[in-house]
């Protein structure tokens, strides 16, 4: 079953930074330099950390702050030890009235 | 062709996945002196010592199935012959190779007697933590000799479970020479103010029992009652298989920048043993931290497979100490410390580490990540402390 959840209004997340949808699975929702949006699950492959409240956003790469694992935005790929497996991604919806929603 | 990697912890464990990963089909062979299926380190002086359970893989059994790997556990490589490309062990084998990777790490330095006395120990090992994991269940009482991370971390699990400990450090203030005296007095109040006793600016003269250690005496006569003393005073590269061999020793095995070992163009080094000339730094040096040991085994492999070698980050590492985390990005070694946020009893502490031109070499951050990566950032560019936009430290995240 699909879940279509409301993350923010999308002149809430500044561009280059990235928040925690809360629900079942969390999901983190990033937005590049150039203000797209993009949502992948919110923890860290490695151990368990919230890579949407708190990590550094570097193009389309994040860094999770616990033990320097990055992961590609885009696809979710893992990047470098110690992260070996990928975040999970979906899909990020941009509705008329600026409201960003995730489908989970 | 085959691949060799010699020591199975987190550089040769991860030395294999990353060929793998890069497509590298050769068989490889990983020999490793423990019994233990590979696992983690950095949890020995945490989390095991806390609780009884197992040690924390670095793989997955599938994972380690699909790697595809020759691992011979229980084995020790006892020499090198370089010409010849061999590696002999304990078990009276002789490994051949086409390539090898050295990833030994390193072997704790303990005290003169420690080996005579039961209750002493070093952490380096799953077999250490739980052997002082078991002393401390048994509620002993606790001397700690040296106050690195590793003394600090086996005196905060001391305290955690109620026990007495006093901690023992031959410098003024331990820490200082990391990160000066100022940092290093704010950091080491975590240990007062979590009762745990430190001796400072004395050594250790000698240990005291006759079967079981009953006490410690040091350098200014005192005398300190134990039952269990961890030492954690530093430890040296596992180098002593490769004593004749040739291979260029000293303090570790000595690597050019993409770990290939100085005159040997078939033999790596990575993790805690290679000393290297590290993209950040200026002269050889070897690391004794989890990420580059990580960071170390990708490299190695693009270096082998002849790929492109992965981006080069700063330095980073942490310590977990009574319920707050350290971490510690670049080398503030390497600078003074320019700037200074909050306290070890406020939600957050962070120290900005500058060079003489004032630009950001490193920082320490105490419970909050958000500032840490912003000061990562600052030591890869280099930034001017000065310009570092700084808020007042996040609270505590969870
Ligand atoms: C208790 C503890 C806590 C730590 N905490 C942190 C932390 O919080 N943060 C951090 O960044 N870093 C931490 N570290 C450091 C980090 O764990 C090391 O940097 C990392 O383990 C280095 O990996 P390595 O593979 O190079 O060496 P090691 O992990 O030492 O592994 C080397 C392996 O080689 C084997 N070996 C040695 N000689 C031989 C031989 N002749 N033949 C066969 N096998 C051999 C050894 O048995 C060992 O298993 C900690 C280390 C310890 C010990
Ligand atoms: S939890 Fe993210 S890198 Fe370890």
């Amino acid at each position: 079953m699909q879940e279509r959840r409301f993350a923010c209004a999308s002149d809430e997340l500044e561009p280059g930074t990235s928040m925690t949808v809360p629900g079942d699975p969390p999901v983190a929702v990033f937005r590049n330099e150039a203000g797209d949006f993009f949502a992948t699950a919110d923890t860290c492959t490695h151990e368990d950390w919230s890579l949407g409240t708190d990590s550094d956003l570097d193009d389309e790469e994040v860094t999770c702050p616990l033990h320097m694992a990055r992961f590609d935005i885009r696809t979710g790929k893992p990047l470098c030890f110690p992260a070996t497996v990928a975040l999970a991604t979906f899909e990020v919806e941009v509705a008329a009235d600026g409201r960003v929603y995730v489908v989970v | 062709m085959t691949t060799l990697i010699v020591g199975a912890s987190v550089a040769g464990i991860r030395t294999a996945q990353a060929l793998r990963m890069v497509g590298h089909r050769d068989a490889i062979t990983l020999i490793g002196e423990e019994l233990h299926q590979p696992y983690d380190k950095p949890p020995l002086s945490k989390e095991c010592l806390a609780e009884p359970g197992e040690p924390v893989p670095l793989l997955s059994n599938d994972d380690l199935v699909a790697l595809d790997v020759e691992l011979r556990l229980g084995v020790r490589a006892t020499s090198l012959d370089a010409e010849r490309r061999v590696v002999r062990t304990s078990t009276g084998e002789s490994f051949d190779y086409d390539r090898l990777v050295i990833a030994t790490g390193v072997t704790p330095r303990s005290l003169p007697g420690a080996q005579h006395l039961a209750g002493v120990h070093t952490v380096r090992t799953y077999d250490d933590a739980a052997a002082v994991r078991a002393s401390l269940a048994a509620g002993r009482r606790v001397v700690v000799v040296g106050g690195g991370f590793i003394g600090a971390e086996v005196a905060s699990a001391a305290r955690a479970q109620g026990l007495p400990v006093d901690l023992v450090e031959p410098q003024d203030v331990p820490m200082t020479h990391l990160f000066g005296v100022e940092v290093a007095t704010e950091i080491s109040r975590l240990h007062e103010l979590n009762g745990t006793v430190v001796h400072a600016g004395v050594g250790v003269a000698g240990l005291e029992g006759d079967g079981g250690v009953t006490g410690v005496r040091l350098t200014d006569g005192r005398r300190l009652d134990a039952d269990l003393v961890v030492v954690g005073i530093g430890a040296a590269p596992a180098t002593d298989w490769l004593l004749g061999s040739g291979l260029p020793v000293d303090d570790g095995v000595l690597c050019d920048e993409q770990l290939r070992v100085i005159g040997f163009p078939d033999v790596y080094a990575a993790g805690d043993v290679a000393r290297w000339p590290m993209p950040f730094g200026e002269r050889p040096v070897r690391v004794e931290h989890w990420t580059n040991a990580n960071e170390h085994a990708a490299l190695v492999a693009a270096t082998i497979t002849g790929g492109a070698p992965p981006r080069p980050q700063p330095p980073y590492v942490w310590s977990d100490q009574y319920g707050r985390r350290i971490q510690i990005v670049g080398t503030p070694r390497a600078g003074r410390a320019a700037r200074l946020v909050g306290s070890v009893t406020e939600a957050a502490f962070v120290a900005i580490f500058a060079d003489d031109d004032g630009r950001t070499v490193g920082a320490l951050v105490l419970d909050d990540a958000r500032t840490l990566m912003r000061c990562r950032k600052a030591v890869a560019a280099r930034t001017p402390v000065c310009e570092l936009q700084l808020g007042v430290p996040a609270a505590v995240r969870a």
